[in-house]
């Protein structure tokens, strides 16, 4: 095409670099240098393995976030097919209810989930109401895995539906001409064509569900995971270099959970276009 | 019209199980903001007194944050469109390692991103107590929304011929990109602003490090709320908050509804 195109798509792309490099790149080089600057110098960054503290939490984040990307990837997959196969007075309103949370921040989840189960939730009084006790249990992990499972719901399910909607039928019906049974249809044609965008959605729902601070920090700052330990370390603690450290830790297994999800699903996903 | 069968149902009252874990609390917590006691229930009568609370306690944050969204769809739009542009004008590896750079303060938790700014900016006083500073990391994690929507209608729609077309009849370039490529764009822009401002209205877990005590945001000020308020206040502030984004929402379940079709 045109000669002068390379000059004037850098020229383009150039004020999105400098705030770019400026504002991400050289505060992450100087994180991971505060990082290795404690007391402990760079051994800093093992200490989300060698400190049993830093191991625990890291453990019990990363089972955390597994546990509600396997029950989210499943809630989804069961919703989501239903409502690409069927249509039914009433669909639309209950796809845009299901992805209508999408961009809730963690704080506003934190609430619902108090709203839900906290001390005057609905499950404590109805609880309360049929038995006499009062089931609460907002303020634990096992709030925290239903305000992740909320927060992740309406993300996976958008990708499910959508890789759903390109199946082939035809692949289908030669499976039923076949023989096969509706559940046989369902686990040997249907779910591995859906592998890519499980792997894809189930990435994005695991390193939000590890990064995520907001609905911690609702619920209980005595939740250990990994977030509110960087968190105290930076506030309570003042120990700066150690939050660094383990920050770009958890940045750095973040970014790598995406990144090895979009090589495995990538050809494929570019290939669906 | 077939029957539906067991299976149906079946899926079908599982879906709504899930619909109500999603819809129910939000339904609560806007009673509650209009419940005169929440403990006592709707029949202690409905009130919009926690809502003037909310207004007298917080409306400067429901302002910095009306600001700071704005502010920060701008920069988003000013930085990302021309982006978006070049990496859908541009092939070969480079581009695509800038694609994988600009989205990574997605990937990267705003704990992080916040904690990286600090540790670089933070002994700079003045820009540190601006609300400048919560912008740039607004600008950091919403950038790359606008990219990829916008990205994806640029690789949808056949922009070379568009534009060559335009460079024939002797467009200039600048005519080119505002008269050709952004309208052409249009529906991919609005996704993404819309996106951007509802981000940035809910951003918390960068702007709770981010901000001091004269910059706080009204995420900021709905955690404390929920900490150290009675339960109807942080409802009542909820609600207000909902209302903010529920339009912008709603837009972009429009705009997904055309696209999709």
């Amino acid at each position: 095409m045109h000669r002068r195109d390379p000059f004037t798509l850098a020229l383009l792309i150039a004020p999105a670099a400098v705030v770019f490099g400026a504002f991400f790149l050289l505060p992450l080089a100087e994180l991971f240098v505060i990082g290795g600057s404690g007391p402990q110098g760079w051994a800093a960054y093992a200490s989300v393995v060698t400190n049993p503290r830093h191991l625990q939490s890291l453990v019990s984040t990363v089972t955390l976030s597994a546990g509600v990307t396997a029950a989210t990837l499943a809630i989804s997959t069961v919703s989501g097919l239903f409502l690409v196969r069927n249509r039914f007075p009433g669909r639309a309103l209950l796809l845009a209810m299901l992805t209508f949370p999408l961009a809730f921040p963690g704080v506003v989840v934190g609430f619902m989930v108090i709203m839900l189960a906290g001390r005057q939730g609905l499950i404590g009084e109805a609880t309360h109401a049929l038995t006499g006790g009062r089931v609460v249990f907002a303020y634990s992990m096992a709030g925290l895995f239903l305000g992740y499972i909320y927060f992740s719901i309406p993300r996976v399910i958008l990708t499910v539906m959508a890789a759903a909607e390109k199946l082939d039928p035809q692949l289908e019906e030669a499976a039923r001409s076949l023989g096969a049974r509706p559940w046989q249809v369902v686990a040997h044609v249907v779910l591995p064509a859906l592998k890519p965008a499980f792997l894809s959605a189930g990435a994005i729902c695991f390193a939000t569900a590890m990064g995520a601070f907001g609905t911690a920090f609702t619920l209980a700052t005595r939740i250990n995971v990994l977030p509110m330990v960087i968190y105290t370390e930076f506030t309570l603690q003042a120990n700066i270099a150690m939050a660094a450290a383990l920050s770009f830790v958890l940045g750095l297994v973040t970014w790598a959970a995406l990144a090895l999800a979009r090589s495995f699903a990538g050809s494929t996903v570019a290939a669906a276009g | 019209m077939r029957r539906y069968g067991p299976a149906f149902w079946a899926q079908l009252s599982f879906t709504l199980l899930v619909c109500a874990l999603l819809v129910v609390p939000v339904v609560l917590s806007m009673a509650a903001g209009l419940t005169v006691n929440y403990f006592v229930g709707i029949r202690s009568g409905l009130t919009l007194r926690w809502v003037a609370e909310v207004w007298a306690l917080y409306a400067d944050t429901i302002r910095l944050s009306l600001g700071i969204a704005v502010a920060c769809l701008a920069c988003t739009l000013v930085l990302g469109v021309p982006a978006a542009y070049v990496l859908a004008r541009a092939k070969g590896p480079v581009a695509r390692a800038i694609e994988e750079l600009l989205v990574m303060p997605v990937a990267v938790p705003g704990l992080a991103t916040a904690l990286a700014l600090i540790v670089t900016y933070g002994g700079a006083g003045d820009f540190r107590r601006s609300w400048l500073f919560i912008l740039v990391g607004h600008v950091l994690f919403t950038l790359p929304f606008m990219v990829r929507a916008v990205l994806a209608v640029m690789t949808s729609i056949d922009l070379k011929t568009l534009e060559e077309g335009a460079a024939s009849l002797g467009a200039s370039f600048v005519q080119r990109f505002f008269q050709v490529v952004v309208p052409n764009c249009a529906s991919g822009i609005l996704a993404g602003s819309l996106m951007v401002f509802t981000l940035s209205v809910g951003e918390f877990n960068l702007t709770w490090l981010l901000h001091t005590p004269l910059t706080k945001t009204l995420p900021v000020g709905l955690a404390d709320s929920y900490a150290s308020m009675r339960i109807e206040i942080g409802s009542a502030y909820t609600l207000v908050f909902f209302l903010m984004i529920i339009p912008s929402l709603i837009l972009l379940q429009l705009l997904g509804r055309r696209g999709r079709r």
